[in-house]
């Protein structure tokens, strides 16, 4: 058992970190919440030399063979930075997708693309009505000699409007579910932002009657169900990973502003109702960071990683939310201020609890998994 | 990283799995009446499970397993503390008696880390060959959480301490051997650097003990009262006046030694079997929503327990303190505990008062006494608040107040 990063990982966690403190401070976080554009193209174009997004990416594809660890040491310092960039759904979502799937063809043609920051992706699998999952999917596509003509609405599209494909779920009637990739720029394909409190950018999108060719066909069936359960395995460790980026430095803001703010003549960090705040924080911190290691552990080793996933991301779903509260709250007024960071974190790790899975979705499966 | 066991430690917990299939009774876990992580001395339910009790602490005995993880001059195998860790868990898991105690994992290490040669010489041996037994020597009635008020004095005379005073929430020190005690030995010292260990024979002329009776209605605590308890000056362990600091390292060992974290799985193992096979007013219990996600929040919990706990025993292999780490396993595990009880008893509703075995009770009776027990978790060894204080001051750097 071995439970710390290995060398490499504290290299590239420590790049990673100077690099996004040095070129993804706050106030550009700032200002992408107003930008018209979808995302920061220079910003991309950085992260991408740094070859980021290549790094879980088989070098045979155009990637660096890293393991899905060394992508959650960077998806962690992305969740520090509250980095406003779709790294997440491009690479973690649908470049694992591809390298989870069979379509050879595909790969060599898409995976390079990722590597090298050509290419953007999201993921369409939420349906109005439902949270997530794939038991109530509406979408359908109809086979046809040259492929599929696919139609559904999808919700919580993140980045949609920045992406050239998105990963999408829909039923082939009599052969289950399918995994498509679509062109956005198909024939009806239709998308527009929706508001919500962060800034990811989410969109709903409409998918009428788009032409998919065959050879876009991801997975069909069982294959799709095992590389849906997979896929859906990656992205809520991910996300985990994210969230335990975010809390750290909501922890270590709230410790170094307690130390600091004097009332009643002493600082508030010496009130033992402030201690046990913090105390509680760092708890849910070290608590939330190793069911994550956990799971990303089982996941890196190719294990099954069903529950363990599960568990990670009910939990550090509630915890994350919960310390972003508490670091309110040992702010006092000025972290109700836009001015303020705090906020930023709050609005990215309740963004982060409810994608791929809220809290009671992962509980179930939970439950599931240790056989209720 | 890697969060599965080495071909060597792999093969320890084999091992051990395979000791404890042959060598306990089949049915044995039904046997002790513990909740997970309580400060109550384990129950059985007759004369008959104490003597296998002891007949399994022979068999411990004999492969030398008190003494695993000491250096092989003190006679032991060198094992690393996460193959402690994974005898605690195994055997924990099985709720295997006399597998640990005061003496192995607190008493031991401490000698290990400051007593001298012969002192080691002295009491690793009747450590080892579970001849003796122990009891912590920490509390008075005027310092429980603030153990730095301890006023029981040791003063020199000839090659003996003179010892007055009194302990209290004396947990077994009935039935144990020797107090392993903090007092105070320089009394004109500011109060934290004026102490120092020692153990205390309890057949120590001087010595009488009152019984107290916990909320269970078992004889587990006692207060203890020292009246001129001569004790031989060998019998100072560590520094003289450091006992303070030797206080809080022996403090780690305890918050690690004694989670006994495998009895949480093997608790919350029965907990679910008990849901999957009932049903109240005609709904399976294991369909109840409800009943569903706050069982899988405690499996959750469990497993980050483990984690927490596998984390202690790498930094201690890495030659790290896990002192925060140690004070946060503490707390997560014992509020585990009580959650964990309280849980249960919201899922049996009325069924859950049952003590003792009915046709109705569940689990027999063990909620209802956990429910109990577990008061004991967040209390003992440092109350959930202080283990707040210590993450916040020595983990975070906050100041005191």
């Amino acid at each position: 058992m071995n439970l710390d990063l290995n060398e490499e990982q504290q290299i590239l966690n420590d790049t990673a970190r100077d690099f996004l403190r040095g070129e993804c401070p706050k106030a550009l976080v700032r200002d992408a919440r107003s930008a018209r554009e979808p995302y920061n193209k220079g910003l991309w174009r950085r992260i991408a030399e740094l070859g980021w997004m290549g790094v879980a990416i088989p070098e045979e594809y155009g990637g660096f063979g890293g393991s899905f660890l060394d992508l959650t040491v960077l998806i962690e310092a992305m969740g520090e930075a509250c980095l406003p960039l779709p790294f997440f759904n491009t690479v973690a979502i649908v470049g694992t997708a591809l390298q989870l799937s069979d379509a050879e063809d595909l790969k060599r043609e898409l995976l390079p693309k990722i590597a090298m920051g050509e290419l953007i992706a999201s993921f369409a699998l939420i349906e109005p009505g439902n949270t997530y999952g794939t038991t109530n999917i509406q979408s359908h596509a109809v086979g046809s000699e040259d492929g599929y003509f696919l139609t559904g609405h999808k919700l919580f599209v993140e980045y949609a409007e920045a992406a050239d494909q998105l990963l999408t779920v829909a039923n082939i009637p009599g052969k289950g579910l399918g995994l498509f990739l679509i062109d956005t720029t198909a024939l009806g394909v239709e998308m527009s932002r929706i508001p919500t409190l962060d800034d990811a950018k989410q969109c709903e999108v409409r998918f009428n009657n788009v032409a998919v060719p065959a050879h876009r066909a991801l997975a069909i069936g069982d294959t799709a169900d095992t590389l849906l359960q997979r896929l859906e395995e990656i992205s809520a460790v991910g996300k985990c990973a994210e969230m335990v980026g975010a809390i750290q430095p909501v922890l270590d803001m709230s410790v170094s502003y307690v130390k600091d703010r004097e009332q009643f003549g002493q600082p508030i960090g010496a009130f033992q109702a402030v201690q046990h705040h913090c105390a509680n924080m760092a708890v849910e911190v070290d608590c939330s960071r190793y069911i994550t290691k956990l799971a990303a552990s089982k996941i890196s080793a190719g294990e099954p990683a069903a529950k363990e996933a599960a568990m990670a991301k009910s939990y550090t779903s509630k915890a994350a939310v919960r310390v972003a509260k508490l670091g309110h709250q040992t702010h006092g007024a000025i972290s109700f201020c836009d001015e303020h960071d705090m906020h930023l974190y709050l609005r990215r790790c309740h963004a982060a609890s409810v994608a791929f899975g809220d809290v009671k979705y992962h509980l179930e499966k939970v439950a599931q998994e240790i056989g209720l | 990283m890697d969060t599965n066991f080495s071909t060597k430690e792999q093969a320890f917990y084999d091992e051990l799995d395979n000791f404890l299939q042959t060598e306990l009774p089949p049915d044995w876990a039904d046997k002790p009446i513990a909740w997970p992580h309580d400060y109550a001395p384990t129950g059985y339910q007759n004369e008959e499970d104490y003597k296998t009790a002891d007949e399994f602490l022979k068999k411990i005995v004999a492969k030398d397993w008190l003494k695993i993880s000491w250096p092989e001059k003190a006679g032991g195998f060198s094992y690393s503390n996460m193959e402690q860790a994974i005898y605690d868990e195994r055997m924990s898991y099985y709720r295997a008696p006399r597998s640990s105690s005061i003496a192995t994992g607190i008493v031991a290490p401490m000698l290990l880390r400051v007593g001298t040669e012969a002192q080691q010489k002295t009491w690793l041996p009747r450590i080892a060959s579970g001849e003796i037994t122990m009891w912590l020597g920490y509390s008075e009635p005027g310092a429980g959480s603030d153990l730095g008020s301890v006023r029981t004095l040791a003063v020199e005379d000839g090659d003996d301490y003179v010892l007055n005073g009194q302990k209290c929430w004396s947990s077994g020190a009935h039935k144990a051997d020797y107090s392993w005690m903090i007092v105070r030995t320089d009394p004109d010292a500011r109060k934290h650097r004026g102490m120092s260990y020692f153990i205390v024979d309890n057949n120590s002329p001087g010595i009488t003990m009152r019984p107290v009776i916990n909320i269970l209605g078992d004889h587990s605590f006692n207060e203890v009262f020292l009246d001129n308890v001569r004790v031989p000056k060998e019998n100072l362990i560590g520094e003289k006046n450091k006992g303070f600091y030797h206080l809080m390292t022996a403090l780690d060992y305890e918050r690690v030694t004694l989670v006994g974290i495998g009895g949480f799985r093997r608790m919350f193992e029965e907990l679910v079997d008990y849901v999957k096979d009932n049903s109240h007013n005609g709904q399976p219990l294991a369909q109840n929503q409800s009943i569903r996600e706050k069982l899988a929040e405690i499996a959750t919990n469990i497993e980050i327990g483990y984690m927490l706990f596998w984390r202690t025993a790498e930094m201690l292999d890495k030659g790290q303190d896990p002192n925060v780490e140690s004070s946060t396993l503490k707390l997560m595990a014992t509020e585990l505990a009580r959650d964990m009880a309280e849980t249960a008893m919201e899922i049996l509703g009325p069924y859950g008062q049952l003590t003792a075995p009915t046709n109705w009770t569940p689990i027999r009776g063990m909620v209802a006494r956990g429910f109990l027990e577990s008061i004991s978790a967040t209390i003992g060894a440092g109350t959930s608040e202080v283990q707040r204080n210590i993450i916040a001051q020595r983990g975070l750097g906050l100041p005191r107040a």
